[in-house]
Order: structure tokens, then sequence, then C-alpha cells
């Protein structure tokens, strides 16, 4: 029967999922089984009824009170094996073991940021380690957002000023989608991050070395990555445009002043200092709005994003 | 057929049929008593929804009030005790004064009526003269919410208690100014000498009316400034 | 009583002893109506508008579904598309659905149904339907200048944050709703007081047990809607910080007060479709309603049931799991009186005599969808199944079966049932059924594949969507094509028989509730003279009456 559990459900990422799948499919049959009680009685009784004339005899029965009772009573106590087996699940899949790995999780218009016991963050995409449970303890910077993975079977809603929790353990590695699902404004379809779940091997080095994707990844078109899904795009173009920081067009070994009124050039060792603490040398004209990415980025992306600052000539 | 129909009052030409009965009576209703009946049922249910709007505001300001319990106890401290002993003293009075005007009504004493409706709006005129000086008073200290507070000291949740606060005697404030309105409307009509014993509908739907707007202060006076 | 029965056939029309209440002499010209306290002329009135925000609400869909032909921008931007979105959902639910079936058809049927010569306050009745004409204007004016991109849920703290006008239509809708509390006062005291000697409470026909029920939840819901509102609005302009966080306040308290009301206010939109049903089902198949005491009483329990189920909405929102356990708990009691009405009405077809004119193929379509709507609705009770299924298509689809193949569905059914007693025209039958039809399966191709892709995790108000979904999106909107034809052919054959003689007879289906005893249309004061109960809605056994002055 699994093609036609297929036919309505996303593939299962976690044992959880098949909890819900089960109690799911349970109701699907029980939905097929109503409906189509409901409508054949409908249909028999409109094709054996039809009115031949003004004069049919009818029937009089007015109630029935144990047919009535029957169809309150049948109906009320599937509800309440459905009642307690969603319940069931819900408590399981509520309450968090409590080994789970731990990771902050925050959503904002429209990203969402993933920080890692030992302070490493990402943006985007979750790395996790296959057969343990991981707990996302979450909150919002602004408005409400929701964090939805179907495969897992689990969503929970972000709340700015308080946290929210939800947990999975996935046996299965492979890449899994995950959407906002609690509407914020223009980029809520756009909200998007994955879930990408690891052997354990491959999570320890992941921890050290990073995505395995990226790794044979040339330079330069590591940097480009970067470039647009690390936020640097946001505030630095790449056409020559002055946007909330300079642009990167044509800055690459060029003399700059700083607001402080030193000139300096725009240099590898520069460029990693303003990545790593970019408050140190503002460019003169430009305020110092820039959030630090220590933490945020390996050596390698470092040197990535300077060699895709070279490219921008 | 004729056994089984009523004898309508004038009805079968609607408005034209008036001058055959009550000029108070409307086409649609069979006798006075009916109307009166379906118009106080009527007012109670209008009374109903504005306990349900009011009771919104009190399951919050609850539910506020229980995770911030230390910073409300404190915000309560900004507002005048006697103040609003002395409103609330002011609007039992004037419900008293209410009660009379109706009866004055219901048995034809136009002069008690007109009396009495000039000294329920003499309280009710009295609760927002003591309603200015207690709002001024905290808008002077900075207490109202919004870009107007810059009360520094003290607990920081209180700015929530303000602003229920406000909210609060806000709209209860409003329904002060809605019965003076009625209650002059009232005046009017009692002076052209349009009620008596036969009808005084109006008379008695703005003294429910009335009754409400005292019960909700008499509640709103302990829930804010008797705290703790 | 003899002479009180005539043929059920009679064709009033031609020989109306009194000028019916559309061209009463005394009551001419434009300003008649503006000015008029008759509830057929209100009804009427109201009626227009209704249709006219229902059609405005169903260009705003087309226009969606169009969008979402392709998983990539068409021909909206995202601000367009969530703008677009919120005004399709805040002009069907408040414009459109809420008053609908109450203000529209039951201001028309009810004084009728009790025997009265009008709803208990005339000038209330009017105010109300000025007050809704004032809470549409705004609410135009909100959408000219600068639209809303809030959802019509506003939550917080998105609707106090962003642009746009989203306090004035939050003001309108707060107006809106006092419109809705009149109508709601009205039917309460008309039904109290003004029903026809004889008549007791277990007399009355079901559609009035309907919109009583309706009537008490629009009078004890909509002030929470109405305070919540103007929270909404004093946070936006004053920062009073109720319900923000940043200033000690908390957003799902508003999520908690708005749905207080707005899961009564599901029970607003159904109750009367449910009562349309009960109304119909019995002339079309010549037989008593099966169980009128359990009908009756099940709208009742909903209504009281449906205050206290409201945080079945908000199983993700962050409440306490406790709250979610009770909450899902109530609600599946909440389904079992619906259950229960469904299972009445088949029974009522059960050896009866059944035709199958337009309005009881309404009736039927509306038993069929009504069915896989609160079916579907076991799932998202479910606990941990609603987990997967919240804020997805499922969810649209579910409640578009119970408001859309319910309620709207239903309210098409009384329109095509009263219109005769309206405007005393019969419609042409033929493509009225064709009308139906169309509208049946278009509606289902849209939203069957709505829960498909829900099922599957498509989360709802998305403008652009992953390519796996596209296969559901274009028979959606295929869908949406075939059901926008259905409706419109539907319209057509009303309008143009408005351009007819008065054709209709009285009692066209041979219905035994009292509306039908007077002629079609009515006279101004609806009956000649004071009607008497004299046989029970749904006595098929007693002779038909029919009252001449």
């Amino acid at each position: 029967m699994s093609w036609f559990r297929d036919f309505f459900l996303p593939m299962q990422g976690t044992s959880h999922a098949a909890a819900v799948d089960n109690l799911f499919m349970f109701i699907v049959f029980l939905n097929i089984g109503f409906f189509l009680l409901i409508a054949g009685l409908i249909g028999y009784f409109v094709l054996r009824y039809r009115r031949k004339s003004a004069h049919d005899r009818v029937g009089k029965v007015t109630h029935h009170l144990g047919l009535e009772l029957t169809w309150s009573i049948i109906p009320l106590l599937l509800c309440l094996v459905v009642f307690f087996w969603g319940f069931k699940d819900y408590m399981t899949a509520t309450v968090a073991p409590g080994d789970a790995l731990e990771i902050n999780l925050t959503g904002e218009k429209w990203i969402w940021t993933f920080e890692y016991p030992d302070g490493m963050r990402s943006l985007g995409e979750l790395y996790v380690p296959a057969g343990k449970p991981v707990k996302l303890i979450m909150q919002s910077k602004d408005v409400l957002h929701s964090f939805f993975i179907p495969n897992f079977r689990i969503k929970m809603d972000v709340l700015p000023n308080r946290y929210t929790e939800q947990w999975f353990q996935s046996n299965i590695p492979g890449e899994y989608q995950v959407q906002c699902t609690e509407y914020c404004g223009k980029g809520h379809s756009g909200m998007n991050a994955k879930i990408v779940v690891m052997s354990p091997t491959q999570y320890e080095d992941y921890l050290q070395n990073g995505p395995p994707n990226l790794r044979s990844m040339p330079l330069a078109e590591l940097g480009a990555l970067l470039y647009e899904s690390r936020g640097c795009a946001t505030c630095h173009s790449i056409n020559g445009t002055k946007g909330q920081g300079p642009t990167w067009t044509g800055s690459f070994g060029n003399m700059r002043k700083m607001t402080d009124g030193r000139e300096m050039m725009m240099d590898e060792n520069y460029i990693r200092t303003s990545i790593l603490q970019p408050q140190a040398m503002v460019v003169s004209g430009y305020e110092g709005i820039m959030p630090t990415y220590q933490g945020l980025l390996r050596d390698r992306e470092i040197l990535a994003l300077i060699e895709f600052i070279k490219k921008q000539k | 057929m004729s056994s089984h129909t009523l004898p309508a009052p004038g009805d079968t030409h609607g408005h034209d049929a008036h001058g055959h009965h009550d000029p108070n009576l409307q086409h649609h209703f069979v006798e006075m008593a009916q109307q009166f009946d379906t118009a106080k049922l009527g007012m109670w249910l209008f009374l109903a929804t504005e306990i349900l709007m009011f009771g919104g505001l009190f399951v919050g300001f609850g539910l506020q009030q229980a995770k911030f319990p230390e910073a409300f106890k404190a915000a309560h401290h900004h507002l005048d005790r006697n103040m609003g002993a002395l409103n609330t003293v002011v609007l039992l009075i004037s419900s008293f004064t209410m009660v009379l005007a109706v009866w004055a009504a219901q048995t034809g004493r136009r002069k008690v009526l007109i009396t009495n409706l000039i000294l329920t709006l003499a309280c009710a005129g009295t609760f927002l003269v003591v309603k200015y000086f207690e709002y001024s008073h905290k808008i002077h200290d900075g207490l109202l919410p919004g870009k107007f507070f810059h009360y520094a000291q003290g607990q920081p949740n209180e700015y929530i208690f303000f602003s229920f606060y406000f909210m609060m005697t806000g709209l209860h404030g409003s329904h002060v100014v809605l019965g003076m309105g009625a209650i002059t409307w009232l005046l009017i009509r009692a002076i052209k000498g349009d009620f008596g014993p036969g009808y005084y509908t109006p008379v008695d739907l703005v003294g429910l009316f009335w009754h409400l707007v005292d019960l909700i202060w008499i509640y709103l006076f302990p829930l804010l400034y008797l705290i703790g | 009583m003899a002479t009180t029965s005539t043929p059920v056939t009679h064709h009033g029309g031609q020989h109306a002893p009194h000028a019916s209440y559309l061209e009463d002499p005394q009551y001419r010209g434009l300003m008649s109506w503006l000015t008029t306290v008759d509830h057929k002329r209100i009804g009427l009135m109201y009626l227009w508008s209704v249709l006219t925000a229902f059609l405005l609400g169903g260009l705003f869909a087309l226009a969606l579904r169009l969008e979402l032909l392709t998983p990539k921008e068409d021909f909206m931007t995202a601000e367009t598309y969530n703008k677009v979105f919120t005004l399709h959902g805040a002009v069907m639910v408040f414009l459109f659905i809420i008053p609908a079936i109450p203000a529209a058809l039951g201001n028309f049927v009810l004084p009728l149904m009790l025997g009265a010569k009008d709803v208990a306050f005339p000038r209330l009745n009017l105010a109300s339907y000025y007050v809704y004409m004032t809470g549409a204007i705004m609410a135009l004016t909100a959408i000219l200048t600068g639209g809303i991109d809030t959802g019509w849920t506003f939550y917080t703290p998105y609707s106090t944050t962003t642009g746009g006008a989203v306090t004035l239509m939050t003001f309108s809708v707060f107006v809106l709703g006092f419109s809705s509390i009149f109508t709601g006062i009205n039917f309460v005291a008309t039904v109290h007081k003004l029903r026809a000697p004889g008549m007791g409470w277990f007399d009355l026909p079901l559609f009035v047990w309907g919109t009583y029920a309706t009537a008490i939840i629009q009078v004890l819901a909509t002030p929470v809607l109405a305070i919540t509102l103007l929270l909404l609005a004093f946070e936006r302009m004053f920062q009073i910080g109720i319900f923000d966080a940043k200033l000690g306040g908390d957003p799902v308290l508003f999520q908690h007060f708005f749905w207080f009301y707005s899961h009564p206010a599901v029970y607003i939109m159904i109750l009367p479709g449910m009562a349309i049903i009960s109304e119909i089902i019995p002339p079309f198949s010549k037989k008593h309603i099966f169980g009128y005491r359990a009908i009756a009483f099940s709208s009742v329990a909903i209504a009281l049931i449906s205050f206290i189920v409201w945080g079945h909405h908000m199983f993700t929102s962050g409440q306490s799991q406790l709250a979610a356990v009770i909450f899902s708990f109530l609600t599946f009691l909440v389904a079992i009186p619906s259950g229960i009405k469904v299972f009445n009405w088949v029974a009522t077809m059960y050896r009866g005599s059944i035709s199958l004119d337009t309005p009881m193929l309404y009736a039927i379509s509306f038993l069929l969808l009504f069915t896989i709507g609160g079916l579907t609705g076991i799932f998202l009770g479910a606990l941990s199944v609603d987990i997967h299924l919240h804020d997805t298509y499922f969810i649209v689809a579910h409640f578009h079966y119970v408001m859309m193949g319910g309620t709207v569905i239903a309210f098409l059914a009384g329109v095509h049932y009263w219109w005769p007693k309206m405007f005393g025209r019969m419609y042409n039958e033929t493509w009225a059924r064709i009308g139906c039809i169309l509208v049946f399966f278009g509606f289902n191709i849209t939203f069957l594949n709505q829960f498909a892709m829900g099922a599957k995790g498509m989360p709802r108000r998305y403008y652009s969507y992953l390519d796996q979904f596209q296969g559901n999106h274009i028979g959606s909107t295929v869908g949406s094509w075939v059901l926008a034809l259905g409706l419109f052919i539907a319209a057509g054959v009303l309008l143009a028989s408005l351009r007819k003689k008065y054709d209709a007879p009285d009692n066209p289906w041979g219905a035994r509730t009292m509306e039908w005893e007077t002629q079609s249309p009515p006279i101004t004061h609806n009956f000649p003279n004071n009607p008497v109960m004299q046989h029970g809605p749904y006595d098929f056994d007693a002779p038909a009456v029919r009252r001449e002055s």
C-alpha cells in the first residue's frame, strides 16, 4: 500500500513521519468510507425515489431514535480514536529527548540562521548527523515565521521575544526542504532552507572543513556563491553603484580614505580584517553598520571572497 | 378561516392606520406591550455585546497582570484612589437619579423626570471633569503610551499597565459621553412631554444603558485602582 | 379551513389582489428604496451588495489562480500577490459570506416564515445596511489608498509593522462588525417576539433555528473582534504595545482574541447554509424533515461549542501542549452535530418523492461537498497530523470546501429557491442546472488539487513555489475557470429572468413554510391579514394554505 501513501504524502524522513502517516492513512480510509456511504445513499435515493407524479406515496417516518443515536455514537467513537492517536504522536513529537543536539535557530525577514553549540553559524543550511536527535530552539528577530519540514511532518511557529522548540531524528542521510509557513511578507515564498542529514563521519568532517560539495569548488566560484548566500549582496554591489557599503567593483588594490582620516590599501589583509572586525576601518562616507562574520565564515571561505573581490574590476 | 385569524388592529394599510391607535405603536406590532418587551430584549442583547467588548479588555488585562504582577502593582500607585473613589460615588448617584427618572416617566411626573435627567447629566459631567484632571496629571507625568511615554523610573513593564488603563477608561469615558448624548435627547423629548405611563420605552432603555456604564466603572475601579 | 386551501399551482402574478412590495404605489422611486424600512427591500439591497462583493472577491481569486499557473513570477510581484490574496480573503469573509445568508436571504425570508410583518427593529435593520455600506466604502478606500498585505487574519506583529492602509481596513472591519451585530440583535428579538399566533419553538422552520443560532453567535462573538481590532488600530497609531513583544505585550494574545471571534464566525458562515439545506430538502422530497429536533438542537449545540474550540487554529503557534490537547478534544466534539445533520438530511430523502430542480441540485452538491469539507476536518483536529498540514494548501482546500462548497453553494441554493418569491419570476431551469453542474465540477477540480498538494507540503500564501507542485496548480487554475463559467451562467440565468413579466406561482415548489402562503412577490406588509399557524413547516399531508385578503 505504500504507493497509495506516496500518492498523498511526501517521502518519510523520520520514524515520526511514519507514525503520522499511519494516522493520516487511517483517516483517509475513514474519509473514503464515509464519503462513499453518504454519496452512495444519496445516489441510490435519487434514483430509487425519483418523483414520478405529484401524488407519489412517500414514507411517513419523521424520526427514529435508535438510528439517530447510531449515527451520533459511531462517529463519536471513531473521533475519539483519532483524537487519542493524534494526541499520542503529538506528545512524542513535542517532547525532545534529553541528549538531543541543540541548535539555535533565528528567523528574520527572510532568512534562517542556525547556530551550533560551538558557535559556528550557517545561513539557510543546517547540517546534522543521522541517528541523533536534534532539537531546534527557535526565535524570530521580527515578525512571526514558521519552520516547516514536510518530510519530517513537523512545523512550529517562530516568535519574537519568546523561544519555541521542535525536534527530529532522521536516520536517512539526504537533503530535506524547509519552508516558511507563517506569512511574513514580500519574501515569504522564498524563505526556504535545507536540512542536510549526514552520516556521523561525514558530520565530523563537515564540522572541520565545511560542506563537502563546496570543498572542491574553485575559489572565485565559491566566492560568487557566498556573495549571494551570505548576504554581502544586500549592501555591496558588483556593478559600481553605491549601496549601504562600498561597491566591490574596481576596489581591490586601490587606496581609500577612512572615516578616521587614514589612507588604507584595499588588499587581502584589509578585506580579511573588514570581514572579521568590520568596525575597525570604515571607508569614509559610510556608516559602520556591517555585522561581524567571525564564526560565520571558514578560512577557505574568506579566501574565496577575497578572490571574488579581486575579480571585480 | 375567520376563526383562525386574529383581529388585526388597523394593520391592513400599514402606516396609514396610525390614527386608529397609540401613535407610538409601530405597524408590525400588535400591541404596546409586545413592542415594549421587544425593545427591552433588543436592549439587553445590545448590553450583552457591550459586556463582551469590555470583556476582551478585562481578559487581556488579567493575562498581562498575571505575567507582570510587580510591574502592575508599581504602576497602579500612579493612580489617585481618592479621585477614583469620588468618581465611583458620582456614578452611583447618577444611577440612582436615573432610576428616579424612569420611575417618574412611568408614573407621569414630568417635572420630576426633567429634574432627575438634569441631575444625571450633572453627575456624568462631574465624572468627566474628574477624569480630565486625572488624565492631564498622567499625561504630564509622561505616562501616556506611544511616543508620549517618557516615564523612565520604575519597572520595565509598567508601560503595558498604562496602555490598558487608557484603553479601558477611554472606552468607558466614550460610553459616558454617548450616554450623555442619549440623556440630552431624552431631556428634550421630556420637555416636549412625549413620555407618560403609556409610553416611556426610551427612558427605560437609556436607563438600562446608563446602569451598564455605571456597572463597568464599578468593575474598573478596583481592577485598576486597588491592586494588591 | 376549506376556504383557505387553494391549489399549490395558483398563479398569483396576474391576478394579484395587491401590488407587490416591488411596485407599491405608496413607495416609488429611488428615495423610497434608500429610506425603506421594509425587510424585503433591505434584504434585496443587501443581496445586490453582497453579490457585488462576491464578484469582486471572485475576480481577485481568479487573478491569484492565474498567477499560480507557473512556479515563478508571472504578472504579479510578491507585493501585489500579497495584497490580492489579502483582499480576496477580507472581501469574501467580511463583505460577502458573513452578511450573505443572514442579511440578504434571512432578512427577506425570516419575517415571512414567522408570519410577521417585519423584523423587530426595522430602523435598526436599515441602519445595519448603511453601516455595512460605510464599512464597505472604507474597505474600498483602503484598497485604493495603499492596499493591505496582512492576510485577512491581521496577525501581529506583521500587521502592526507593515505599511499600507491597514489601520483604515481595521476600522472598516470594526464597522462591518456592528452591521453584523445589529442584524443579530434584530433576528433574536424577531424570533422571540414576532412569531405568528400558535407558532411554538418546535413549529419554527429549521431555517429560523439556524439563523437564530447564528444571530446568537453574532451578538456574542463580534464584540470581541471589535475590541481586538480597536486594540490593533491603536497599536498601529499609538504603539500601545499590548500585542508588541518589544514593549512587553504578546503577539499570540492577538491570535487568541482573533480566533475567539473568528472560529465562531466560521459557524456564522456555515450555520445559515445548513439552515437553507434543511429548508430545501423536504419540499423537493415531499417528505417531513427527518429528526427535526436533532437538527434544531445541533444548530444550538454547534453555536455553543464553537466558542471553546478557537485554539485549534493555533496548534503550531506556541500555545501550551495542554491547551492544544484540550482544544483538539473539543474540536472533535463540535464535529459530531455537523455529522448528525448530514445523516438527517440524507435520511429525509429516503422513501421520498425526489425532484431534481435547481435548488435541490445545489442542495445535493452541498451534501457532497460539505461532507468532504467536514471529513477532511478530522485530519486537522488530530494533533499530530495537523502539525504537518497546518498552513498548507490542505487547510486552504478544507475551508474552501466548508465555506464555498458549504456556505456559498447553500447560498446559491437559497437564491434559486426563493428567487420566485423575491422577484416573482421563474428562471430557465435547464440553464440553471447546467450552471449548477459546472459549479460543482469546477469547484472539485479546483480544490481537490489543493488537498493533494497541501498534503505534499505546499505552504499557503506563496506567490512562487517549488516546481514539483506545478501539476496540481495547473489543475487548480483550470478548475477555477470552469467554476467561474458556472457562476457566470447561473448569474446570467437569474438576471435574464428579471426581463420577464411576473410568472411565478405563489408556491412553485409545493413547500409548507409560511413564506409560500403569500403572493409572489409579497405585498408590502407581507400578508393580507395576520396569519395563524395552521400546520407544521414540513407537514406535506396538510392541505396547502393561501391567504387571500
